[in-house]
């Protein structure tokens, strides 16, 4: 990596729901600029963990930093962009209407707003379908457009809980360009994926399993170091089958 | 800034949902028509009994507009009232005249009352001893009939539809999980909060101020009080139906649980609103009166719009609206601690 300075790290945060561990003692940093990917089946504990990193909840023990900053603080959250894994928009009203109402939130107003509302479109390809109810979306289209709505304030940091899913393999690759811009803009991402192919375009993965962290590197370093031809056949080394 | 936004988004996805709108505004005005026609309906007939009242009086009473039966003598009278086969009798006892009635249907009550008390003027000339004396065999005095109860039906609507809506509409916001998408953004709890009360509230204002128009300008409802004060207590009544229903909202995981409140919280409120006579209801039941907000929205509706009293009569009901309304927010934005802890 060409940068090197810790963006977020993770310090032995484990999280309990009533009797149910859901993260175990998981240590990790992740670098300014690079896209990191967070890879393990459902139920793993992946949007546990990025809804601690938005502030949307807490570890039970243990400590996160977000540019040096203990999290949850509100001076923070502006400077984090997060795509929940549900599409969490308004039916009834417009793609523009969303983005106006999303960007007021953020403290932007009239021509930058209105900027702003143009570049993220044009990024995720909706510009045709501005004006459009979102009700009227297809699911990938919504997905889209919850992802144009975490870009709008330029985030330092950006939390995407499986982005890609529903989106069809042409769109997917343009997503991930788009994914690259913004880290050669110098924005971190943090990506969710339980889809395997998906994960090789991260910079580095980590893999989680029933709550723990049981490995981090490049796509390239973990397959190497398990002898495997594809990252899904790493996973199983790691996982222990 | 935040809270503008808010308000602008709630207010356009009100508009955009025009059925919901329709609900808010026309289901409101159709109840309390079809009120106005059930209540205000023909004039009733009484069916009076005279028991054994002297020849030259009963020439004298004009007869019409009354079914009458003669009785010989008070036992009968009163048995026939016991089955309903008439509403009341009138009697002399030591010349005075005095009236019993049957007393379980208010309108009846009235009719029956008015009736004799027409029929009686000219015998009283300059004799004021022959105003009768009214004896009831069930209830009491005078009570419903649309003038004395509308009041309380229109703050009970306005709460009943509020209630439902921004419950539903802010259990979407949870259910779609926009409110945590709200939640990842700088916006804070109380800003939320807020903001929604504005958003309904503004168009709570519009809808409080059509329906009691409605029903006081078309349906001719009693209106003694200034229309400001109505629309004040309207307001603040639904400021408190829209935090409660927002506060039982985090209890219910889909619409249908939100209306299973209704029989719970919606309904039991009309119970001690006045639209059934406070005294009579049994003591252990009596004291949940207060805890309600209708209670004191209904007593603060008739004190305007019955008896026509201003500011001093009800300034105590609208301190403590707002108190409800202040409180609900508070829970409110405590209970949002669960979803962000800052």
């Amino acid at each position: 990596m060409e940068t090197t300075k810790a963006c977020v790290s993770i310090r032995h945060v484990s999280k309990q729901f009533g009797k149910q561990q859901v993260l175990k003692e998981i240590s990790l940093e992740i670098m300014e600029g690079e896209i990191f990917g967070l890879l393990g089946p459902s139920g793993a504990g992946k949007t546990t963990l990025v809804k601690q990193l938005a502030g949307l909840d807490t570890p039970t023990s243990g400590e996160n930093f977000l540019l040096q900053e203990k999290m949850p603080s509100l001076k923070l959250i502006e400077k984090v962009g997060y795509m929940a894994q549900s599409d969490a928009l308004y039916g009834e009203l417009s793609a523009k209407e969303n983005l106006q109402f999303f960007s007021a939130l953020y403290g932007l107003k009239g021509k930058q707003q209105q900027q702003r509302i143009e570049e993220v479109m044009k990024l995720v390809h909706l510009s045709d379908h501005l004006h459009k109810l979102v009700s009227n979306y297809s699911g990938g289209m919504k997905r889209r457009l919850s992802l144009a709505i975490a870009l709008l304030h330029e985030p330092e940091i950006l939390i995407l809980d499986e982005p890609t899913v529903g989106i069809d393999p042409v769109l997917r690759k343009s997503i991930w360009e788009a994914f690259n811009e913004l880290k050669n803009k110098g924005t971190t991402l943090i990506v969710t994926t339980h889809v395997m192919d998906e994960a090789e375009k991260c910079d580095r993965l980590g893999m989680i399993r029933d709550g723990r962290l049981i490995a981090v590197g490049t796509p390239e370093e973990l397959k190497q170091k398990t002898n495997s031809a594809t990252i899904e056949a790493a996973f199983l080394v790691y996982g222990g089958a | 800034m935040r809270i503008t936004a808010l308000v602008i988004r709630i207010l356009r996805q009100i508009v955009r949902d025009k059925r919901t709108m329709g609900l808010l505004i026309f289901a409101p005005i159709l109840v309390l028509t079809m009120l106005h026609l059930v209540f205000n309906g023909n004039d009733y007939t009484p069916k009076i009994g005279f028991v054994h009242i002297p020849e030259p009086i009963v020439d004298q009473i004009d007869v019409s507009d009354a079914k009458i039966t003669e009785y010989k003598n008070e036992k009968e009278a009163k048995e026939d009232l016991s089955s309903q086969e008439i509403d009341g009798y009138l009697v002399f006892n030591n010349q005075s005249p005095a009236i019993f009635l049957e007393g379980s249907d208010p309108t009846v009550n009235g009719a029956a009352i008015k009736w004799i008390q027409t029929a009686l003027k000219p015998l009283q000339g300059n004799d004021t001893a022959l105003e009768p004396k009214v004896n009831f065999l069930h209830g009491s005095a005078e009570m419903g009939q649309f003038d004395y109860f509308g009041p309380v039906l229109l703050g009970f609507f306005v709460f009943f539809f509020v209630f439902l809506i921004a419950g539903v509409s802010f259990l979407r916001e949870r259910t779609t999980g926009t409110l945590e998408r709200l939640l990842s953004t700088p916006l804070r709890k109380w800003e939320i909060v807020t903001g929604y009360v504005l958003g309904f509230g503004i168009f709570t204002m519009i809808q409080a101020t059509i329906i009691a128009a409605y029903a006081i300008y078309v349906l001719d409802m009693l209106m003694e009080g200034a229309f400001l004060y109505v629309l004040l207590i309207i307001l603040l009544l639904s400021f408190t139906a829209l935090t409660l229903g927002i506060l039982l909202s985090s209890f219910a995981n889909n619409e249908l649980q939100m209306i299973q409140f209704i029989p719970i919280v919606v309904v039991p409120q009309i119970f001690f609103s006045g639209l059934f006579n406070l005294e009579t209801i049994s003591e252990w039941l009596s004291w949940i009166g207060p805890f309600t907000p209708l209670y004191y929205a209904a007593d603060a509706l008739r004190d305007v719009m019955v008896r026509g009293y201003g500011w001093d009569e009800i300034y105590r009901d609208v301190f403590v609206l707002l108190g409800f309304s202040i409180l609900f927010m508070i829970i409110n934005i405590l209970a949002l601690k669960k979803y962000r802890k800052i």
